[in-house]
């Protein structure tokens, strides 16, 4: 039983990925855009399969474009890429990259992302796969560029290419130097580069791998910078969507007599969709509540306190989606071991609470679709709408204005598809914004879980045997990396009751969380200090030296201060290491978070700055999860869908929070935004045990 | 319907509407201020701030009828022409926001406080901003600009902005 688990196949169903060759066209239509200059494609020779969703394949295509990259006469560089900015900063970064890479300052560097008509196919923004997979793409057409740019300028001088220099926007040497623009001026250049061509060594980086502030921050500042909600189009109308009052529901009977008896309103009623379109905001939500439905709601659904016992009973366990790993002869290891612990772990419904909500503006002009729209996967997004509407993909334009935030949650392209019906029906460009409710309880939560772990410890204790179980919440970072002769690790897909899709670090945190709370509570039992018991299962260099260093920046074993308590956890995922520690104190209510240490490293940092603020970020959510998130849900309807019942991370839930960087300039750089997640709740769970029993179940609690 | 009058950032707007409209969805989809953001319509993230007479609001929970003949400030004038606040000064050099959706009405809600409190405590700030949420989690930084901000303000009698 050796066969991989496969990686995230829990969520939605994505459409087959569109991929095409390089074409002539492709070069021409960029020139046609941004005038004469120099275009040069970076090119894989083939994508595995990322796609998160059942509709992933690996394509059998000699090559996939990654990226491009264009050079005006005017010397301006601009890169384009399918990745969307979601907050993570990757339009920084990767300018930074491109800047790197061309000798320029960062300024003369734009991005053009996530337009589908302007940008090679991407198959979305997730899996931390933007700055390990996407800066080397563009890295490489920057570098290919430069080397032409050396070259172009031998060929006009005459002189040996090697003798030659670029530097700040000009190739220089033989005291004579000129500009890219100059070099480019009235040509059509093109160049092709694929993955293995040489890139810049990170010990080399002069604008990677330093801070840089975000590009369009001033924007931002002033509340000038357009996301979705905020894009208007001429003869722009509103639209609003009538919904079940539960989370999912069959439309019996519409009486939309009030509603069509105001000034200006269209209905739309399509199968189960039932939406309005006003000329303002205001009459669209009046018009859609003054329209009456009638929802059978699911009947028969779990609750929130019977939903684990659901996960177990409706396991499926077909082939290929339940997923089997292991090594050795655990359940002999474990019938001659000297202690077993096992225990079962809880994990609750969570939700993405982005703050700007599901939101698109649909234009149909002469039967070709565009829709401006936040979403992580703007291809995917084009293929359902295209789906949806029977057209040619080619007939719709999907584009991503940088959008205020996803974790994971904007995979989906419904809201897209809501706007779009009802620009159709209307004649014109149509508005949607999802309500907060709405957002709740039709967006996609984060996949509850049962974990059931069976350890078995030698005399001499040494773990022996591991059997780990997963249903429902997820694969990502099931396996174990500690040592352990004799495990079986297995996920069971099960039924899952809400929608259900990607989050921010996916199934690794409740994976680490039942792993590193067991770890914790073997050490406990066995009187084995937990990050020396961790240290004599662990060969793995990287995670031995970020838990470390983790211990030694909190002060491990001893508390700053007397009555406190200290906890640890440590992982990796995609690529990255990193180890928490919190210090607890007693408070009425149990316990409260006094301070955390994360130390985090992925590789060859590109921006220190930007780095800071995904480890943060990604702690601080880490902390809703942790401490006090959950949805509810009874009688298919959530209980707590609204902002106010709903708690996220507020100004007093944040401790005081040491952020540990360790760059390593001799490894690739990994994704970052989503593994500093992973360890917040057990380093937190571990330390409530010092002031008594730890439910088994996030968030963490003591067991009353 | 009835005819409001709206005084927002110095200009004034007849606007018709039913009392218990939501002043964001007036500033935002009928005057064209998309500066202060729709987040929740509950009053609980913030998104939204501007103040109404100098007082920080919750524009989409602030009715209509309630705002009319008010002076509204909302983020478009906090800026003197490209001349930023302080305020907003402090956040872009702290890097106070990630995705930036929340970043307009923390300001607004820092230009708020620091009216009442030139030298806020970490505590006070909790306080004070306790219903604006940052779902990034840039939490540490936005105090950062909170207080760089009131550093240089107490050092400057130019309260900024236009009402």
């Amino acid at each position: 039983m050796s066969h991989d688990i496969e990686v995230e196949r829990y969520e939605l169903d994505a459409p087959a990925p569109y991929r095409f060759d390089i074409e002539r066209r492709d070069f021409m239509r960029i020139f046609a855009l941004a005038g004469s200059g120099l275009l040069v494609v970076s090119s894989v020779a083939r994508v595995e399969a990322q796609e998160s969703g059942r509709g992933a394949q690996t394509g059998t295509v000699p090559r996939d474009i990654a990226g491009w990259l264009h050079i005006d006469e005017n010397g301006r560089i601009t890169g384009y890429t399918g990745k969307t900015e979601i907050g993570q900063n990757i339009r920084t970064s990767l300018a930074q990259a491109i800047a790197d890479e061309l000798r320029v300052p960062l300024t003369t560097v734009t991005l053009m992302m996530a337009d589908t008509d302007l940008v090679p196919y991407d198959a979305g923004t997730f899996g931390s796969q933007s700055t390990p997979r996407m800066a080397p793409q563009l890295s490489r057409a920057a570098a290919a560029a430069r080397e032409m740019l050396i070259g172009q300028a031998a060929a006009l001088w005459n002189v040996d290419a090697r003798t030659l220099t670029a530097q700040d926007g000009r190739v220089a040497g033989g005291g004579r130097t000129i500009t890219y623009g100059e070099l480019t001026k009235g040509q059509k250049l093109t160049g092709e580069v694929v993955a293995e061509s040489p890139v810049t060594r990170p010990a080399e980086w002069t604008t990677r791998g330093v801070p840089a502030k975000k590009v369009n921050g001033r924007e931002i500042v002033t509340g000038h910078h357009q996301f979705t909600p905020d894009i208007v189009r001429p003869r722009m109308q509103y639209g609003g969507v009538i919904r079940p009052n539960g989370y999912a529901g069959t439309l019996t009977s519409v009486d939309d007599s009030r509603a069509r008896a105001l000034t200006g309103i269209t209905v739309v009623r399509d199968g189960e969709f039932l939406g309005v379109v006003g000329p303002t905001e205001r009459a669209a939500m009046r018009a859609a509540a003054a329209v009456r439905a009638e929802w059978r709601l699911r009947s028969g659904d779990p609750s929130s306190a019977t939903i684990f016992d659901h996960l177990k009973k409706t396991a499926r366990d077909e082939a290929g989606r339940n997923s089997l790993t292991g090594s050795g002869d655990p359940a002999a290891a474990r019938a001659s071991a000297a202690k077993t612990f096992d225990a079962s772990y809880r994990i609750p419904y969570i939700a993405h609470v982005p703050l700007e909500p599901r939101a698109a503006v649909a234009e149909w002009t002469d039967g070709k679709l565009t829709v401006w729209c936040g979403t992580q996967r703007p291809f995917g997004v084009r293929a359902e709408l295209a789906e949806a509407f029977r057209i040619a993909q080619e007939r719709v334009r999907v584009i991503v204005p940088d959008t205020g935030s996803a974790y994971g949650g904007k995979h989906s392209g419904e809201h897209a598809i809501e706007a779009a019906r009802l620009a159709k029906a209307s004649g014109t460009p149509v508005k949607l914004v999802w309500t907060r409710a709405e957002e709740f309880s039709f967006g996609y939560a984060r996949p509850a879980g049962v974990i059931d772990i069976k350890a078995a410890v030698s005399p001499d204790g040494r773990l022996v045997a591991w059997e780990f179980d997963n249903w429902n919440s997820g694969a990502s970072a099931i396996r174990t990396p500690y040592d352990v002769p004799n495990q079986r690790i297995q996920f069971h897909a099960s039924e899952s009751p809400l929608k259900q899709g990607s989050y921010r670090g996916l199934a690794a945190t409740a994976n680490h969380y039942a792993r590193e709370m067991h770890m914790d509570a073997i050490a406990r039992a066995l009187s084995i200090d937990p990050v020396e018991f961790r240290l004599r299962h662990l060969s793995d260099q990287r995670m031995r030296v970020v838990l470390a260093e983790a211990a030694r920046k909190i002060g491990w074993p001893k508390a700053s201060t007397p009555g406190r308590a200290l906890g640890i956890a440590c992982g990796t995922e995609k690529g990255s290491y990193v180890a928490t520690a919190a210090e607890l104190s007693k408070s009425p209510d149990g316990f409260a978070l006094e301070r955390l240490v994360v130390v985090f490293e992925c590789g060859a940092i590109v921006n220190p700055d930007g780095l800071d603020h995904q480890v943060s970020g990604a702690v601080v959510q880490g902390l809703g999860g942790a401490l006090f998130e959950a949805l509810e849900f009874r009688n298919g309807a959530l209980v707590n869908g609204t902002m106010e019942q709903y708690r996220v991370p507020r100004f007093k839930d944040v401790p005081p929070i040491e952020v540990v960087l360790l760059d390593r300039r001799d490894l690739p750089s990994a994704g970052a935004g989503e593994t500093p997640i992973v360890c917040v709740a057990p380093a937190i769970g571990s330390a409530a045990r010092a002031f008594g029993a730890v439910d088994t179940a996030l968030p963490v609690r003591l067991v009353d | 319907m009835a005819r409001y009058t709206l005084r927002v950032n110095g200009q004034t707007h007849e606007v018709e509407g039913e009392p218990a409209d939501s002043l964001l969805s007036v500033l935002r989809y009928e005057l064209g201020l998309t500066g202060s953001k729709f987040g929740c319509g509950e009053g609980h993230c913030g998104a939204c701030s501007v103040l109404v007479d100098g007082q920080l609001a919750r524009s989409c929970v602030t009715r209509l009828g309630a705002a009319a003949g008010k002076a509204v400030t909302t983020i478009e004038a906090v800026a003197r022409g490209d001349k930023l606040h302080p305020v907003q000064q402090a956040f872009l050099e702290t890097e106070a926001f990630q995705c930036g959706y929340c970043t307009p009405g923390m300001v607004m809600a820092t230009v708020a406080l620091l009216q009442a409190n030139a030298d806020p405590s970490n505590d006070d700030i909790a306080r004070f901003m306790a219903r604006n949420v940052c779902r990034c989690g840039t939490y540490p930084r936005i105090v950062k600009a909170v207080k760089l901000a009131a550093d240089r303000m107490k050092s400057s009698s130019d309260p900024g902005g236009r009402q």
